[in-house]
């Protein structure tokens, strides 16, 4: 019914809004990341190659995965953590806790950065010991580390909570009386069914670490071949009049939106497979209550 | 468990990239955003000079972003070992925490600037408008470009020209001066964020009659933007622009490299040094080096920010502070 409702409009209405959407598509997210390749490779294809094999850019490159891969773990840490005890159990101050998880949501980047300024700078709560004992945390990539796990906290919490409070604890509950203990609970029954949400989380988390810039520009100290990350590098270079430069080096940040946006599109689509597959198990009045 | 080494791994890994081998010295330089060119061809040749004087092999790094930005990560922490910036503010800004000495334009030769640069117009193609001069600036009809002259340096600058200049004509008097760059301030349709934005706006989105940068950037825009599309016009005076260098006492102390800090800034007034300016289009210091490039620099009266405003310790509050004289006469307009 509502198939035919869809249809019930005049054909040139569709046919227009058809083409608004697509054309305001190809006008604000096409045109901008063929404009990104074309001003990249503007000055010919050695141009391109060459300002990718300049060492700084290969190092911000290689920092910014690295931050990402090292921010990854403990978002899922904390995250799984952090949708379990939200999901499953009642306590207090839950409120409280899922507000915090969204704090970082809240709070402008930039805001985030000096925060760790105020922290751990030389004129910051911690600074005057750090300094004394010789830990580097601020300019540095520690800092840098901690503002990106700071921006990135949410992606996985936010996404798994909904999911684990849909599944509901029947599943776990069965698995416990059945004599299982809680890593094996955790390991046959929980990470199954919220392999593909976490998954989920862990892409987009990974996304917004390849590309913070505010929190990570106030942190960084900007030194070049240490603390220069691909977005930071990529200013950098534009404010230098360097456009190939800068446009190539966006130009690896494009492809690794790219990739995630792939990645993310087919773990979208297993997880619709996987709950339907789930759905079409249950007996139908489970369907009924979990709706 | 093979998670957690994995993830040991990362983290050493991580740590490696932070803490930089300490086998040899290494400095760092926290500098200007367009600074990079100079120091990416200075440092070789410091390197190379420290070897052969001491057979000391030196790291260099080197940390560029907006002035004042930078001086901030230094008060806050940034261990720069030597800070080159574009305007004594910024410099004076770590004198007053205690990072810099007070005295630093004094440790130096040449006001602790080992080179500078001056004002200029960037014009159309022909000079369709026959600007030659700051009073053809203020006429009306003619569109100028600057970037903001309370939170950018080149704006500052720009600013400060203009009120030298009519400061320096017949008759001229504080009140005169500031009818005058009212006048020239009611032609710029808008203020660019960054001297680089200016540019861009010029250049690109092609607004404006004239654009008023440094001496320095119209090589940068000749070569972003090809020769033939624009003409530098020199003016009759302009200001002449200082880039201080000093030491941050408070990190040399700490890391022990006073010594190799010292010779990376003195070696700027080499001849290599000044040359490498000469080379960057920047204005040596050295006279004989100055001659040598004399088809570069053309001469032009300049005046000091010390000589007309007493220095900026001065000229900020008086002019770009909340209520100075720019924001009184941007009020009227």
């Amino acid at each position: 019914m509502n198939a035919r409702r869809a249809n019930a409009e005049p054909r040139w209405v569709r046919l227009t809004l058809t083409a608004v959407a697509l054309g305001f598509l190809a006008l604000f997210l096409g045109l901008p990341l063929v404009a990104v390749f074309v001003e990249a490779l503007a000055a010919g294809v050695p141009a391109y190659l060459s300002a990718l094999a300049d060492p700084e850019t290969q190092h911000a490159v290689l920092l910014s995965l690295v931050i990402a891969l090292v921010v990854l773990p403990f978002n899922v840490l904390f995250g799984v953590a952090a949708a379990w005890a939200i999901a499953r159990f009642d306590f207090r101050g839950k409120s409280l806790l899922t507000t915090l998880i969204d704090l970082p949501f809240a709070v402008s980047p930039v805001v985030a950065g000096m925060l760790f300024i105020l922290l751990f700078g030389a004129r910051g709560w911690f600074g005057p010991w750090l300094s004394e004992h010789d830990f580097r945390i601020i300019f540095a990539v520690p800092g840098m580390i901690l503002a990106t796990l700071f921006i990135t906290f949410p992606f996985v919490a936010r996404e798994l909570i909904p999911l684990m409070q849909a599944q509901g604890r029947e599943e776990e509950e069965a698995a416990v009386s059945l004599g299982a203990s809680g890593w094996q609970m955790f390991r046959r029954v929980t990470l199954p069914n919220i392999k593909w949400g976490l998954l989920y989380g862990v892409i987009l988390a990974n996304a917004r670490a390849l590309g913070e810039f505010g929190a990570v520009s106030v942190v960084s100290g900007h030194i070049r071949g240490e603390t220069n990350t691909l977005p930071l590098h990529v200013e950098i270079l534009y404010n230098e009049y360097n456009a190939v430069g800068a446009f190539a080096a966006a130009s690896v940040l494009a492809l690794l939106a790219l990739v995630t946006l792939v990645a993310k599109t087919i773990v979208e689509w297993r997880m619709q497979k996987e709950t339907a597959m789930l759905q079409a198990d249950l007996p139908p009045e489970a369907v009924r209550s979990e709706a | 468990m093979k998670f957690l080494a994995r993830k040991l791994a990362v983290a050493s890994l991580a740590l490696g990239l932070a803490v930089p081998a300490f086998a040899d010295p290494s400095l760092l330089n926290v500098s200007y955003d367009v600074a990079r060119d100079f120091y990416k061809d200075y440092n070789p040749l410091f390197q190379k000079h420290w070897k052969a004087k001491t057979g000391e092999n030196i790291e260099l790094k080197q940390s560029h972003a907006g002035s004042t930005k930078q001086v901030r990560a230094v008060a806050d922490g940034l261990e720069a070992d030597v800070v080159t910036m574009n305007q004594a503010t910024d410099v004076d800004f770590l004198a007053e925490r205690g990072l810099v000495a007070a005295d630093y334009a004094k440790r130096y030769p040449t006001n602790a600037s080992p080179y500078t640069s001056t004002m200029v117009f960037i014009v159309r193609k022909g000079n369709p408008k026959a600007l030659k001069d700051w009073n053809d600036l203020a006429k009306s009809g003619v569109q100028v470009i600057l970037p903001h002259p309370k939170n950018t340096g080149n704006g500052r600058y720009s600013y400060l020209a203009a009120w030298g200049y009519a400061l320096r004509q017949p008759g001229g008097s504080d009140a005169s001066a500031r009818e005058f760059v009212g006048k020239l301030l009611k032609n710029a349709p808008l203020f660019a964020a960054g001297g680089r934005d200016a540019t861009t706006t010029f250049m690109q989105r092609r607004i404006g009659d004239v654009l008023v940068t440094f001496e320095s950037e119209a090589e940068l825009i000749a070569r972003e933007f090809g020769r033939g599309e624009f003409e530098v016009v020199y003016p009759s005076l302009s200001i002449l622009t200082e880039f201080p260098v000093a030491i941050v006492e408070k990190v040399v102390e700490k890391k022990g490299t006073r010594k190799q800090a010292q010779a990376y800034l003195e070696y700027l007034w080499s001849k290599d040094g000044q040359e490498n300016a000469a080379q960057n289009y920047l204005r040596p210091r050295d006279p004989e080096v100055l001659k040598k490039y004399a088809a570069q620099f053309p001469s032009i009266n300049t005046f000091t920010v010390d000589e007309v405003f007493g220095g900026w310790s001065k000229a900020s509050p008086a002019h770009f502070k909340d209520g100075g004289s720019f924001d009184q006469i941007s009020q009227v307009k």
